[in-house]
């Protein structure tokens, strides 16, 4: 390791923790939070393309009803490998585990996480599953879809179940370290000053996100583990051949699964909301109601998953209860999209790259979030559950809303990261293309399934052709609209402009230094003084002066 | 008849249909506003407070509580609107109805089987007569299976172990598309049949033509018999079995004092898993018979077992 | 002895590093339970619907070894509370032998385990390993029982296993390291995570072997 680590330096910019040393070993080794995120991102990178490659095969099969380009069992793998990779490998620790590990220390005014070993070997254990994720794809796939239903997965399939559970039930518990690693962080090293109500709603976004990770990810632990069991000693505790409850199954699965829905969005609601108002100049509005709205979703987002059981079999007193709570769930997001809009009034907006992508995130977020109100009232869904309106629906809030989040973040926190500029105009464009292509792709979908459409179809019957053809054409924008914010980042962190420490002049503490930052954050204790989101709307680019206390 | 043409897309064949649509297209309506609603806000105030405008920001920002209150409130209200019609639409949808016509459905990877009251069997297709109030008892022999017909709005899962059941009443004759849409395995997307909604007169034809030898009932006796059952279950057996005569619809008196009434499901488990609930004065002794009845032939018995009620 | 309390880079001072580890364990704790209790809802809705064949199935385990195993985690949880004490009075070698005592009684509790798995092996009722042979009435419900027996105290096991191997390298430890405040924040950490699974074992015990 080199020898800059001292805490010293630490405001010179040569001592920034990207230079802290150059070995290999020195960044497989690190505990410091920043550079473990850098191996999240270079990894969830990674697990993205293993999964847009899987979606492009989908795609090209489904541009024809013939299932005319691969095999039945071979597009049933494809698809059952999209969604276990880009849900567990990618979409779940998109956020929490790159921005969210790189952030959180900065800014709460932290040297480090509660537990930075713990942080390293949380990756450690994402990359043990990745292996047998990658181990599962090689041997010749899994075919259960990404749900794992029984009895299909624990007495029928005849691919690589245990390998694939296995992945899943590994990487639980690298959630489930991250979960608690933020928890601690977040309780015990805030910044004297920095009250609970100080804090940036991304630091609420992320904590709400742990507490569920830590207490939904180990029921889908156990749940995996039982069906491990089953398929290698013989314990069949779902056997229905025994008396066994399939059904059951089911609602451990969603247990989890539902609110895991919600790790999947509560990050992206964050980081929307810190670039909302950092770009249009204004405190966010209803401060107080955004984060009290956080938790909420957290909390009854528990209560509600047995909406995805409507034609189950389950009783129908239960759907009636389950299906109020998931219009209940709706409420607290209503807050959110409605606050965002009003963060706007009076601003004084500019539209960088990471602002078009956060409002972006908000019109396609509350597209798809409406249509699982269509999905939660029950006679409705009734009629499209498993059909391509719900596929359309999931990718709406993941992929138009969560991944929109996601690459709007990176935008906005690159400089932070690298210490370099990446280039606006293609930054503008990539967030204008994907937005174009998702809605190209996912929007004929929703006809497709209201139409009638079941999902998880390698071929399909010949009245469905053109919408899906649409569907695939968009994805080839979609693709473009990916690829460049990657040449894009990519060819910035070599060669960008260097960024100066606060670009966009944010309020945000974890701007207050230099960028990139030095090892250990900060050289001489924070304490905080001020309201969060201290903008002015003619401060853009005058220093930002702390805020009437 | 027989090469109609195949009815899909939008086609609404039955009222549940109608219901179904009038609700979802209200939903779709309302959220087209909403999010329209948004959109016009955000690009309103994007060219209003665009940063080279530098004029227009006068007055105090902060929101007045009330608004606030006013965002929670209404769109909670609506939500709770939109709820009890769409969980009215579905509990009536899932009420008793008189009078029905009693079909059976078996799941298997990867074809539907249906069995007629009257012994007549279907693959992949199914005949049903129109404006007639008809049960579908569902259930598989392997993997969790959805019996999907859209063009009718339902959706019911068959699931190994259990029965489940849904409603039916077909408006429109014609041929409709019948889908498995729970994924169960390779051929998942080829698990699909046609159901044909006729006339009355036709489907009393169509009966005739198909007509089996015995009727589902029948079969189940001589499955009753086959499988020895009749060893313990008549007057006079040497073993103490309870009779089976006006069982089907009886309240049961169990062993634990608690009492069931006698459905599908319940001689389903009376069979399978004769522990689950033991009748009041009699031993545990009667064999588990799970591995030994497809469900079709579960389907026989207890087909069998009701018409000892009916024949009364 | 606060002279040589070594706090991490990322900490202000020892409190705060010790509360947040405590903090931490709590927080894993909490997931522990969700993870059990994923067991305990199936255990619940099949004991609800096969009250007779549990109640059956029930009355083959070994309750006399199984209430010896209870005493005898009741005890390590008040050997390892002794050792919490001891060390904090600065009695460190008998802080040692609370450990030591600790592992020996936990080592105790997975051989006697170990002993009732052999005979139920031998009385043909572990349902896997094709060995099951038990034909009384409603075998398909008892076999399921056994299923949830066998993962319930399997997993189980395997974190006292866990528990055993904490509490040893916290003995090791105490030889090794000479800050006594990081001993004692490790071993408050370690007994936290002990009581927990005697806890778990309190509640396995009676649902399974004392159905009536
Ligand atoms: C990030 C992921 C994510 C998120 C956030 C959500 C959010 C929601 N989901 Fe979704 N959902 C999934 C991912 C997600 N879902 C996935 C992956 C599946 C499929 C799983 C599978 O089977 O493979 C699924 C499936 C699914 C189903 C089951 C469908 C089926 O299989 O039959 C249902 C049913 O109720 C549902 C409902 C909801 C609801 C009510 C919300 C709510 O939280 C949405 C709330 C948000 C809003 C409503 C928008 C904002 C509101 C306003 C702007 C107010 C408007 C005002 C008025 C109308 C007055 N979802
Ligand atoms: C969680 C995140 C997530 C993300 C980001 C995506 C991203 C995408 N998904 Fe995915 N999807 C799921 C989660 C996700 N999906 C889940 C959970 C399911 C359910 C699985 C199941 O049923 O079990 C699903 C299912 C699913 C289906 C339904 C399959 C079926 O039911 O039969 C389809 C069909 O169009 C689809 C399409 C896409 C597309 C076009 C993208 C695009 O956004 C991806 C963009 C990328 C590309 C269009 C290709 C880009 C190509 C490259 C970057 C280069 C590499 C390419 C090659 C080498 C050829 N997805
Ligand atoms: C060894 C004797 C025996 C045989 C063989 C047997 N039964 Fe039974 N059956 C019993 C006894 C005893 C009971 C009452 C105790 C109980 O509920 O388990 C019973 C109960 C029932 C019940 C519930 C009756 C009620 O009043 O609620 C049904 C239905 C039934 N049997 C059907 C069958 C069918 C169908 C078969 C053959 C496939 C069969 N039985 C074979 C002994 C037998
Ligand atoms: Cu049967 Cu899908
Ligand atoms: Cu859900």
């Amino acid at each position: 390791m080199s020898d800059a680590g001292s805490g010293t330096l630490s405001r010179s910019s040569r001592a920034s923790y990207l230079t802290a040393g150059y070995t290999l070993r020195s960044w497989l080794l690190t505990s410091d939070h920043k550079r473990v995120a850098w191996l999240y991102i270079l990894s969830i990178t990674i697990f993205f393309l293993v999964g847009a490659a899987m979606a492009a095969v989908i795609r090209v099969e489904l541009a024809t009803a013939e299932g005319d380009t691969v095999t039945a069992d071979s597009y049933n793998k494809m698809f059952s490998l999209h969604g276990i990779v880009m849900v567990w490998f990618f979409l779940i620790p998109a956020i929490p585990a790159t921005l969210g590990n790189f952030l959180i220390p900065l800014m709460i005014g932290a040297r480090d996480l509660a537990f930075p070993k713990l942080n390293l070997l949380s990756w450690y254990i994402y990359t043990l599953g990745a292996i047998f994720t990658v181990y599962t794809v090689i041997a010749g796939g899994v075919d259960t879809g990404w749900t794992f239903y029984t009895p299909f997965s624990s007495m029928f399939s005849n691919s690589h179940v245990v390998a694939a559970l296995t992945g899943v039930f590994i990487v639980g518990f690298s959630s489930i370290l991250t979960g608690l690693n933020f928890i601690a962080t977040v309780h015990k090293m805030r910044a004297p000053g920095l009250t609970w109500f100080r804090l940036p709603l991304f630091v609420w976004s992320i904590y709400a996100t742990s507490l569920i990770l830590v207490l939904a990810t180990p029921v889908l632990a156990i749940t995996l583990v039982l069906v491990i069991l089953e398929r290698t000693v013989g314990i069949g505790i779902f056997d229905p051949a025994l008396g066994g409850d399939p059904l059951l199954f089911q609602h451990l699965f969603w247990f989890y699964s539902h609110p895991a829905v919600y790790i999947m969005i509560l990050p992206g609601m964050g980081v929307t909301s810190e670039l909302i108002s950092c770009y249009s100049r204004r405190p966010v509005a209803g401060y107080r109601f955004m984060a009290y709205s956080i938790l909420a979703i957290a909390f009854i987002g528990f209560l509600v998953w047995g909406h995805h059981m409507f034609v189950s079999g389950q009783s129908a007193y239960a759907s009636l209860v389950f299906g109020l709570l998931s219009f209940m769930v709706a409420v607290p997001s209503a807050i959110k999209v409605f606050n965002w809009t009003a963060t706007l009034y009076k601003g004084s907006i500019s539209f960088e790259t990471g602002m078009l992508y956060a409002l972006g995130f908000v019109g396609l977020f509350t597209l798809g979030g409406l249509t699982g109100l269509v999905l939660a009232s029950i006679a409705v869904d009734v009629h499209v559950h498993d059909t391509y309106f719900v596929v359309a629906h999931f990718h709406y809030i993941m992929v138009g809303g969560m991944v929109m989040a996601y690459l709007g973040g990176m935008h906005f926190w690159w400089p932070k990261i690298t210490g370099r500029m990446y280039n606006e105009t293609v930054g503008q464009l990539s967030a204008i293309i994907s937005f174009i292509g998702f809605n190209l792709t996912f929007f004929p979908q929703f006809v497709a399934g209201y139409l009638g459409m079941p999902r998880r179809y390698h071929s399909y019957p010949p009245e469905y052709e053109s919408l899906q053809l649409v569907s695939s054409v968009g994805a080839v924008v979609l693709a473009i609209g990916y690829l460049l914010p990657l040449l894009n980042l990519g060819w910035s962190a070599f060669a960008g402009r260097k960024a100066p420490g606060n670009p966009w002049n944010a309020s945000g503490l974890e701007w207050s230094g230099a960028s990139p930052p030095p090892p250990h954050n900060f050289s001489e204790p924070v304490v905080v003084a001020q309201e969060p989101y201290s903008y002015h709307t003619d401060d853009r680019d005058n220093p930002l002066v702390p805020d009437r206390a | 008849m027989a090469n109609a043409e195949l009815q899909t897309g939008a086609v609404q064949a039955s009222e549940f249909a109608a219901d179904v649509d009038s609700l979802f297209l209200v939903m779709a309506g309302l959220s087209g506003i909403v999010v329209a609603g948004i959109a016009v806000l955000i690009l309103i105030f994007s060219i209003r407070y665009r940063r080279s405008r530098s004029s227009m920001r006068e007055g105090p920002p902060d929101f007045p509580l009330a608004l606030e209150y006013t965002w929670i409130a209404v769109p909670t209200l609506i939500f709770i609107g939109l709820f009890v019609w769409g969980a009215r639409v579905f509990l009536q949808s899932q009420a008793e109805r008189n009078d029905a016509l009693e079909l059976r459905v078996v799941g298997q990877q990867w074809m539907w089987m249906f069995y007629h009251p009257g012994g007549a069997r279907e693959l992949n297709e199914l005949h049903i007569p129109v404006d007639r109030n008809i049960r579908l008892l569902l259930s598989s022999d392997d993997v969790i299976h959805s019996l999907y017909l859209p063009a009718f709005r339902i959706k019911q899962d068959a699931v190994p172990g259990r029965y489940t059941q849904v409603w039916l009443n077909a408006e429109r004759t014609g041929r409709y598309r019948i889908m498995c849409a729970e994924y169960c395995g390779t051929e998942h997307s080829q698990m699909y049949g046609v159901v044909e909604v006729m006339e009355p007169e036709d489907y009393s034809l169509w009966l005739e033509l198909n007509a089996y030898d015995t009727t589902l009932a029948a079969q189940g006796e001589r499955l009753f018999n086959a499988m020895a059952c009749s060893g313990c279950h008549t007057s006079g057996s040497t073993i103490q079995a309870p009779s089976l005569e006006g069982l089907y619809g009886r309240v049961v008196n169990l062993q634990d004092g608690s009492t069931v009434v006698a459905d599908e499901v319940y001689l389903r488990d009376s069979i399978i898993v004769p522990d689950r609930d033991i009748v009041a004065g009699f031993d545990n002794v009667m064999p588990a018979y799970n591995d030994q009845l497809s469900e079709a032939q579960l389907f026989m018995l207890i087909a069998y077992i009701q018409s000892l009620t009916l024949a009364q | 002895m606060t002279e040589n309390v070594h706090v991490q880079e990322q900490f202000q001072d020892a409190e705060q590093q010790h509360s947040t580890d405590v903090l931490g364990m709590w927080v894993f704790l909490g997931s522990e339970i969700l993870f059990f209790g994923g067991l305990f809802l199936v255990y619940t809705i099949y004991r609800q619907a096969y009250p007779e064949a549990f109640a059956e199935a029930s009355s083959h385990l070994n309750l006399w070894l199984a209430t010896a195993n209870t005493a005898i985690l009741l005890s390590s949880s008040l050997t390892i509370a002794m050792s919490e004490l001891l060390l904090r009075q600065d009695r460190l070698r008998s802080a040692r032998l609370a450990m030591a005592a600790t592992v020996g009684l936990g080592l105790v509790f997975l051989a006697i385990k170990g002993l009732e798995y052999y005979l139920e092996y031998a009385e043909g009722l572990v349902p896997f390993l094709g060995s099951f042979s038990y034909s009384g009435p409603d075998a398909d419900q008892v076999r399921l029982f056994f299923h949830v027996y066998f993962s319930m105290t399997g997993l189980h096991a395997l974190h006292l296993a866990i528990g055993v191997g904490l509490i040893v390298s916290m003995l090791v430890l105490s030889f090794r390291c000479s800050d006594r405040a990081r001993l004692e924040r490790q071993l408050e950490v370690s007994a936290l995570y002990w009581h927990f699974v005697d806890v778990i074992w309190v509640v396995v015990f009676p649902i399974l072997y004392l159905i009536k």
